[in-house]
């Protein structure tokens, strides 16, 4: 639900990272918290267990700069991958504008990519969404280790409604920013 | 399409700013801000100097929309009010038509009593205003693609690429 402000002239979009546990979507907001400029980035805050994994969410505020007169902001969450954490994951996806769904290559981790797109339909559901209507992308992140499945493959299982995908390397940045951009294109495009 | 947008106007958008400061002025409270359920800002009145606004309305809203999966876990549709209590500030939320949340940070200068007292003709003040822009929301269509036109597409395309260099 993106939220527009004739008066102050701000718009902001909400765009959450969904995939399984340790996939990489904190790595994710990490490397771009990392990498843009302070003046266009807020506080990174992260709500995390002791052990570093995600208990409810992290949250990343950007700042775009200004567009026609209008402040846009970009605003991304991720959500806790762990199965454990559902009723956590729902409530992120509320007023979502556009989510990245981020995937782990390793072959080991292939089931688990499935459980988690099918969790995501099911909780976008219950929010009265489909994910056709919302922009979406694909992240097969992991590329870079050695026992992992193939595009084909992750293609054939992830993404059946063919949807722009990115391979990703999310530790070392590659491909982060590319998904970023890409979802965030879509999301303008559809304003 | 359930996927809901909230646009506000420049008249609304004072309305609302007038509604709050009666309120902070009534209550003497330390500040006032205004988030939507998913976490984004809409306005803030009084002293909010050394608040992360951005960041308090995210953790807000999941605050709110934590407690409110508490409530359904006992057999409540929500909580309605909730109250956080500090040494110094505290922190009271309320929320409008189910969408909008109210929060109230206030220090020793004024106590809760009070708050819970003046803030009811406040939510039903903003409960109009927002009925009216929730109403407005399918007229509002023609300004948004006026002003969200293809060149403001192109523009706001260009300044990602910048951003991601």
């Amino acid at each position: 639900m993106s939220v527009i402000n004739y008066s102050s002239r701000e718009i902001t979009f909400k765009i959450v990272y969904y995939g399984t546990g340790l996939g990489g979507k904190t790595t994710n907001l990490k490397v771009i918290y990392n990498k843009v400029s302070p003046e266009q980035k807020g506080k990174m805050i992260s709500l995390a267990t002791e052990m570093d994994r995600t208990l409810f969410f992290d949250f990343l505020p950007m700042d775009i700069g200004s567009v026609k007169g209008f402040k846009t902001k970009f605003q991304l969450y991720t959500v806790p991958g762990q199965i454990y954490y559902n009723a956590s994951r729902k409530l992120i996806l509320k007023g979502v504008d556009g989510i990245v769904f981020v995937g782990d290559s390793q072959i080991e981790r292939f089931e688990d990519n499935i459980e988690s797109v099918d969790n995501l339909l099911e909780n976008l559901q219950e929010h009265g969404l489909k994910l056709e209507d919302i922009p979406f992308v694909l992240q097969y992140n992991k590329r870079d280790l050695p026992n992992i499945s193939s595009i084909d493959e992750l293609q054939s299982s992830l993404n059946p409604w063919n949807v722009p995908y990115f391979e990703a390397v999310a530790v070392q940045g590659i491909g982060v920013f590319e998904t970023l951009k890409a979802v965030s294109k879509m999301i303008l495009q559809r304003l | 399409m359930s996927y809901e947008n909230l646009s506000i106007f420049e008249q609304d958008f004072w309305d609302i700013n007038n509604a709050l400061n009666k309120l902070l002025a009534g209550t003497n409270a330390t500040a006032l801000l205004l988030i939507d359920k998913a976490g984004q800002m809409i306005t803030s009145v009084g002293n909010t100097a050394n608040v992360d606004l951005i960041s308090f309305a995210s953790l807000t809203a999941a605050d709110f929309a934590a407690t409110s999966q508490l409530a359904l876990l006992i057999g409540e549709d929500e909580f309605t009010e909730l109250f956080h209590q500090g040494k110094n500030e505290n922190i009271y939320i309320t929320i409008i038509l189910s969408r909008i949340i109210l929060v109230v940070i206030f220090g020793r200068t004024t106590n809760l009593g009070l708050i819970r007292v003046r803030i009811k003709s406040t939510v039903a003040e903003l409960e109009k205003i927002f009925t009216m822009i929730f109403s407005k929301l399918n007229a509002q269509q023609g300004r948004r693609k006026t002003t969200f036109n293809d060149d403001f597409k192109k523009a706001a395309e260009s300044e990602l690429d910048d951003l991601f260099k």
